[in-house]
């Protein structure tokens, strides 16, 4: 496999990670709703505190995340940007 | 101080802006303590914040196509993240997102989840690959990864039903803020609102944009958190309300229980003449709705407006003019991080909007008193003067019940912090950030679909022998006639009709998204299977849209349809994007797969580095 595709697959599968957790933060935890306003965060009712202000958290971190771990993909491959910039 | 290392004093730049806008905020108290009066503490905020912004504008004047277009390839990442999230945040997520919380509780909160969780969409499959193509526009990009001329054709054609639905409610918004900031006639407000969001951007296309953006969400942001965190310590919610409202949550659900939430029937609320567009509290704050379709609900809701955000070109556009791949993804993050200042405190300035309400041991609070002392605070009679809030006492009991307290959305932004007692300056500060807001969606609107015109349709597809100079005037030609189109609808106040900000993003979504994501991600993609995918969903989400949408289907079908599925008008999506789907991969796979070129192409942009696909000048 060359060096081009080796890239592309760890790529692939990170989004597929990352498109993962971003589903259970937006989709499946709210499946449950009702079950998990029964438990508290904060004080908050816990569906309410993920819809107002949790999953919305989940979202900037998982970002961050994302983009310094593809980084290291583009380093290990040798497509990084460092010196371009 | 524009001159030379401009991007290397950006922070200064800012700095000095930030301090300088916080001195104004302080001699405009001063200036209140002094008896100006508050029409013209008013005037003076909306005044100044916008001659700024048109001052940036001029000084970011150009006459070069990639400056204009991507504003030069050289936005450092946390200053797009600020210019995208005022590019995000529109005068509806200013006024109207807090008041949707208000009433609608946690179902409405799908928005939300659905316009933050958008971005990383965004992040992981567009924004990087989009940057590394070096396209000027969206349609520019499915142009060259497909090839044709209709293939551009017909993503444009999306670009423009899509934020042309946008637009024009966000010059509505403008025109609405500045008719009651500057008190003239609403549609002399459209037009005032026009001439500064032109001002912005006709000189500097993307680069006056982008400089405009940075200082309009300094503002909207300082005037979305110092109303809330102030509130909060007025009523208690604590210094940080984000983390210390937990039990005023759980507060409300009690206070919800005591007053008691009672549906008003139609005929009830007819008789009483409550005036059109005021809600009351009719669901529970925090609670979940029991049942699958209110699950699905949610689900399909929050789909629309997350898939919807990673199609939109006014933001894609954006992450255009990093100078990195690694740049475009860094800040999409910080895009969302500054938006999510804003979104997180919504829910929040809605809790503190109920409480100072129902409270009955605030002073503020008015729910269970009666009605006449109601009636002779100042800040009610204001405000029932122009028919944004209305009582009206059913059970004829003398008292104020919750079902009994109308209020417009809007009102929980513009009048909470008059109803908590804090100064004149604060609405006026709140003023400024809705205008700003509004209008730095609008440029970005407006922007998007005049470059989509003037690059993809008049430059690519009609005279690619034009030079410089005639691009550029062709392209401001464009975007004055946007804007003026846009600012003419709005001035009808057609509103009522034209429906939501959501179909911008259904819109968005059902022609634009399967196409964007696998040009990059699926080599056997066509040009064939492109354009059908796109009539395809933009036409079918079109159709399901006008048969579920009752102001439609009764002149058209006549007659009202059931949702199916529980599809309304606002997720139309759910039809056209996946429709697109699978009409795209049929016919592609029907057709020939794409030459050698093209495959390497793809390949080329899968990669960060290397030269971009389009030269710097195209």
């Amino acid at each position: 496999m060359s060096n081009k595709d080796a890239y592309w697959n760890k790529t692939r599968n990170h989004m597929i990670i990352t498109l993962v957790l971003w589903a259970f933060f937006s989709l499946v935890i709210f499946m449950f709703g009702s079950e998990l306003n029964t438990m508290s965060f904060l004080g908050y009712p816990l569906a309410y505190y993920m819809t107002a202000q949790g999953s919305l958290l989940a979202f900037v971190i998982m970002l961050f995340w994302t983009a310094n771990k593809q980084e290291k993909i583009d380093e290990e491959h040798g497509y990084s940007e460092r010196e371009e910039d | 101080m524009f001159k030379g290392n401009f991007i290397q004093n950006l922070p200064k730049i800012y700095g000095t802006y930030t301090g300088g806008f916080f001195i104004f905020i302080i001699l405009m108290a001063i200036a209140e303590q002094a008896g100006v009066s508050a029409k013209n503490i008013g005037v003076m905020f909306v005044a100044f914040t916008v001659l700024i912004y048109a001052m940036i504008g001029y000084l970011s004047r150009t006459i070069q196509v990639d400056a204009y277009y991507v504003a030069g390839r050289q936005v450092p990442t946390v200053f797009n993240g600020m210019a995208t999230a005022a590019d995000w945040m529109s005068g509806a997520s200013f006024v109207a997102l807090a008041g949707g919380v208000y009433f609608g509780g946690y179902t409405y909160m799908a928005f939300l989840v659905g316009w933050t969780g958008g971005y990383v969409l965004v992040a992981t499959l567009m924004a990087p690959y989009l940057r590394k193509f070096g396209c000027y526009t969206v349609p520019d990009f499915i142009g060259t990864r497909y090839g044709g001329n209709l293939v551009r054709a017909c993503s444009v054609f999306v670009l423009f039903i899509a934020s042309f639905t946008y637009v024009t409610a966000q010059i509505n918004a403008t025109g609405t803020i500045a008719s009651r900031a500057l008190g003239i006639p609403f549609e002399a407000g459209v037009w005032v609102g026009l001439i500064s969001i032109l001002i912005c951007s006709m000189l500097g296309g993307m680069r006056a944009v982008t400089w405009t953006q940075v200082a309009q969400y300094i503002v909207l942001i300082v005037a979305y958190l110092i109303p809330v965190f102030w509130i909060s310590n007025k009523v208690g919610g604590g210094v940080f309300p984000h983390l210390m409202l937990g039990d005023k949550v759980q507060y409300l659900a009690e206070l919800e229980q005591q007053f008691g939430l009672v549906k008003n029937s139609a005929a009830d609320m007819k008789a009483a003449g409550v005036p059109g567009g005021l809600k009351y509290i009719s669901g529970s704050h925090s609670g979940v709705p029991e049942g699958g379709m209110a699950v699905w609900k949610y689900l399909s809701l929050a789909i629309c407006m997350m898939v919807g955000t990673a199609s939109l070109p006014h933001i894609l556009m954006r992450y255009f003019t990093t100078p990195t791949v690694r740049a475009a993804r860094k800040s999409v993050a910080w895009s969302l991080f500054f938006i999510f200042l804003l979104y997180s405190s919504a829910p929040m300035l809605a809790t503190l909007s109920k409480l100072a309400l129902m409270d009955p041991n605030l002073p503020t609070g008015i729910i269970g008193k009666s009605i006449s002392d109601v009636q002779s605070i100042e800040w009610v009679q204001r405000w029932s003067e122009v028919k944004q809030v209305f009582i009206a006492d059913f059970n004829g009991d003398g008292i104020l019940q919750l079902n009994e307290w109308f209020m417009r959305g809007d009102v929980v932004v513009l009048a909470t912090p008059e109803v908590a007692g804090l100064p004149f300056v604060i609405s006026g500060l709140v003023f400024a950030g809705g205008m700003a807001a509004a209008m730095s969606t609008a440029d970005g609107l407006v922007l998007a679909i005049s470059n989509a015109l003037s690059h993809d349709i008049y430059y690519k597809i009609i005279d690619p022998k034009a030079d410089t100079a005639k691009r550029l005037l062709v392209a401001r030609v464009l975007l004055v006639l946007i804007g003026a189109a846009g600012a003419y609808i709005a001035s009808f106040r057609l509103t009522s009709i034209l429906g939501s900000v959501a179909w911008a993003f259904d819109f968005a979504m059902s022609g634009l998204f399967f196409p964007l994501v696998l040009g990059v991600w699926w080599k056997r993609a066509t040009r064939a299977g492109a354009i059908a995918g796109i009539m395809a969903g933009i036409l079918s989400g079109l159709f399901y849209l006008l048969w579920v949408y009752p102001k439609f289907s009764v002149p058209i079908f006549g007659g009202v349809n059931t949702p199916f599925l529980g599809i309304d008008h606002l997720r139309f999506g759910m039809i056209g994007a996946p429709v697109c789907l699978v009409v795209m991969v049929v016919v592609s796979l029907m057709t020939k797969e794409p030459d050698a070129a093209t495959q390497k192409m793809v390949d080329d942009t899968r990669i960060p580095t290397g030269k971009a696909i389009l030269g710097k000048q195209h």
